[in-house]
């Protein structure tokens, strides 16, 4: 159950027992406390935390904390973990092993880097701490050249944050994404869109009388 | 081990239930014969095993390409590497052979560019003097691509006149649909660069037809179509070859051996049972294989006898020989005027609405290469899917990297601004290319495996050279910026390996000459009567064209010869 739901559901269960006294049964009571079981099993579920099958909790909670600084909660969607990107990533780690040592060396190359500088690993550091560590590795083009493997994770991590995010129901409804439904009938482009591109379906009328 | 006899003779054993496949049967069935047909593969069913309409977070690999090579949605059970079936490459090869096994067989994921070939296809070396001209011409399949336009349903428009591209020939036609606002504007800059750029030709309806909707334009024709609006084998061929009852389908047999006898006629084909493991035999009076040009080549060279010691109807040695595959390069821009477009639903059908044809002539005095190829853009607003935006950090339209509430923004802001081009072009087939059998491996049905030797030419390298300066070309026109690095010569410039393009022909081509093609102008065996090939092994050359269309107006100009020659009582 997602956040949105549980409130719901919890904010339904607290103005029941007002509206029992007025109009319920008892079958109809009952039946509501049955309810009130069943959606606290499942909250109580919903809230275990997931357990990672690959990586170790300390590289979880890095490979969370870095996901979330990349794709952060604003004003039009929530975060990377809203969107499940840490359980992702985590289910890729075993789907394409390939991608364990990069990920896995990675957490290692950045933790060994932050306990250098700051005497503590990624997750311990203060915020500011965690910035300056993404800032120097966030632009491979200005990077310096001894930051060059965290570089490349911190990329490896960019590109997996980016897919889970933006494949996933928050992200795809974030990016706005129009299509994969039913159209009856095509129409083509709508004509702002031509206007934007400075396009028009003139030219090739010729083509498209019946269409 | 027991070998199972069944009983019963057919009058055809078709091997392959795809494209090939699919008309024999229907055909076949239709003019009144009882036919079997074997497939490797399951059952396959879009309803029940399609995606369609589903969203990459249904998957927990979000779509990702690890168990099906095109994503996990693609209705294509199969691909370049199966488990247990392996093949080999010769010294200093590479060939990628694609498979699929289900019912429907590759029909059921491809990209529907269905391109009817022209004139000038069919006799390419009285043109250049490279390789060979075919035995027929255009005239002669003709009929045959006008039959696939009315009956499977295309859409596309005749240009040939507008256009002076000759060898683009007309065809029956339903609407295509509108372009895409972007396409409109890769279309402008094509037009300025002289390059022809013209409605798409698409197996998929935009009328009914047949009982088969119009398409709903959810793009995803690769994961199998619930309404039948696309074309594929199991939704369109085999339901009336069905529908006369004379047709019987074993799915899960694998082909190993076409038998014959001391007349040296084919008697049927012997086949193991994926499911038990037996071999089985089943009998037929014809034999008709359409199990894609290579593993139809295999099973010939398998079937070895005192009377064919060389393999089944290769007393040419041919059979194996004249392997092409399609050539292929792409590259992607990023354009500036896609940014921020209002948004609206780019999906359309499952490929592009607008394409570019081969537009040059085929000259080798003006050009470095003979032949030539078209080009496949794409872009826009797509689903997003496994690999989303990946490599940020070089996209030209961005800032190097970066993290936080500003990359959110940029992904947002850059999503749907990248146009992408494929080249798919003619390779000229050539003595180094070719395949045969292993003489060590196996697969896990002891059926001994092909191996494969490949060699591009500077024909092919050129031409990819060629797309490479087109596709920029393209995408400086629209005031874009090439996405990544332009490969060089080092690297074939992109030139994608032998096999990648899944365009595989030749291997048992036809011919006049029996001592130079195992297979006359039907597709009928020289030295077996009662056999015949229905994929793309007859082909005598690719053409810069896809080769569905081609192979199923052959498959069905043979079958039509097939009834014939039955009635007349002469195989």
């Amino acid at each position: 159950m997602d956040d949105m739901n549980r409130r719901k559901m919890l904010k339904v269960l607290g103005t029941a027992p007002a509206m029992a006294g007025i109009a319920w049964t008892e079958a109809e009571a009952q039946q509501a406390h049955q309810h009130a079981q069943t959606a606290k099993k499942a909250a109580a579920t919903a809230k275990a935390p997931y357990k990672p099958k690959f990586f170790t909790a300390h590289e979880y909670a890095t490979v969370t904390a870095f996901a979330n600084l990349i794709i952060p909660k604003d004003e039009r969607s929530g975060n990377a973990s809203d969107a499940g990107v840490p359980e992702f990533i985590d289910f890729m780690m075993i789907d394409q092993p390939d991608r364990q040592l990069l990920m896995r060396g990675g957490i290692k190359w950045v933790d060994s880097e932050c306990r250098k500088q700051f005497g503590q690993p990624f997750v311990k550091c203060t915020a500011a701490q965690q910035t300056q560590i993404c800032d120097a590795l966030a632009y491979p083009a200005k990077a310096r050249p001894e930051h060059s493997h965290g570089v490349r994770f911190f990329s490896a991590v960019r590109d997996l944050t980016a897919t889970g995010f933006f494949t996933s129901k928050i992200g795809i409804a974030d990016l706005d994404y129009k299509g994969n439904t039913f159209v009856a009938k095509w129409t083509g482009a709508p004509k702002e869109a031509l206007d934007h591109l400075g396009v028009s379906y003139e030219p090739v009328k010729e083509w498209y009388r019946e269409g | 081990m027991q070998v199972i006899r069944s009983p019963k003779v057919y009058d055809v054993v078709v091997v392959g239930s795809g494209a090939g496949g699919g008309i024999a049967a229907k055909v076949l069935t239709e003019a009144g014969a009882e036919v079997c047909m074997l497939e490797a593969g399951p059952q396959w069913d879009q309803a029940r095993d399609g995606k369609m309409l589903g969203w990459p977070y249904e998957s927990p690999r979000r779509g990702a390409p690890t168990e099906r090579p095109f994503g996990e949605f693609d209705a294509a059970w199969g691909g370049w590497e199966l488990p247990g079936e392996p093949y080999t490459a010769g010294k200093g090869s590479q060939f990628d052979w694609f498979r699929a096994r289900m019912l429907g067989g590759r029909t059921n994921h491809w990209g529907r560019i269905s391109l009817r070939w022209g004139p000038d296809d069919f006799r390419r070396k009285s043109i250049d003097g490279l390789g060979d001209d075919w035995p027929i011409t255009y005239d002669d399949i003709k009929p045959y691509y006008d039959k696939l336009d009315e009956f499977v349903g295309i859409f596309g428009t005749n240009h040939a006149a507008q256009t002076g591209l000759h060898n683009e020939p007309d065809g029956k036609f339903q609407p295509p649909p509108l372009p895409r606002a972007y396409e409109l504007y890769f279309k402008q800059a094509a037009d300025k660069l002289k390059i022809a750029c013209v409605p798409s030709r698409l197996s998929i309806l935009t009328r009914p037809l047949n009982g088969r909707a119009a398409c709903h334009y959810c793009a995803q024709c690769g994961r199998g179509c619930t309404t039948h609006s696309n074309f594929q084998s199991p939704t369109v061929l085999l339901p009336p070859a069905m529908a006369t009852g004379k047709l019987t389908i074993v799915t899960g047999a694998m082909a190993r051996e076409v038998l014959s006898n001391a007349e040296g006629k084919a008697t049927g084909v012997s086949y193991i049972d994926t499911t038990t493991g037996e071999e089985k035999t089943v009998q037929g009076r014809i034999v008709v294989l359409a199990a894609s040009a290579c593993e139809s080549a295999r099973l010939l060279l398998n079937s070895k006898s005192a009377r064919f010691p060389n393999g089944l109807a290769n007393g040419s040695g041919a059979v194996g020989k004249y392997l092409t595959d399609s050539t292929g390069a792409s590259l992607s821009g990023f354009i500036p005027k896609m940014v921020g477009m209002p948004n609206h639903n780019e999906d359309g059908t499952g490929g592009m609405h607008l394409y570019m044809p081969w537009w040059l002539h085929n000259v080798k005095d003006k050009l470095p290469f003979p032949r030539g190829y078209h080009i496949e853009p794409g872009g826009g607003r797509r689903m997003p899917g496994f690999g989303f935006m990946g490599g940020i950090e070089r996209h030209p339209g961005g800032s190097g990297g970066g993290y936080g509430k500003g990359l959110k923004d940029e992904y947002r802001r850059l999503w749907g601004a990248t146009i992408g081009f494929a080249g798919r072009g003619e390779m000229v087939p050539n003595k180094d290319t070719y395949m045969d059998i292993d003489p060590n491996v196996v697969d896990k049905w002891g059926i001994p495996v092909p191996r494969f030797h490949w060699k591009f030419g500077d024909e092919e390298r050129l031409q990819a050279r060629h797309m490479m300066e087109t596709f920029k070309a393209l995408i400086e026109e629209m005031g874009g910026t090439v996405l990544g690095r332009i490969p060089g010569p080092e690297e074939d410039y992109g030139l994608a390996a032998g096999g990648r393009i899944i365009h595989e022909a030749g291997v048992v081509r036809m011919g006049d000459d029996p001592n130079a093609a195992p297979l006359n102008k039907y597709c009928q065996a020289h030295e077996v009567k009662n056999l015949f090939v229905a994929d793309a092994g007859p082909f005598v050359s690719q053409a810069d064209k896809n080769l569905t269309w081609t192979i199923m107006a052959l498959a069905w100009r043979t079958c039509e010869y097939i009834a014939d020659q039955r009635k007349a009582l002469s195989i």
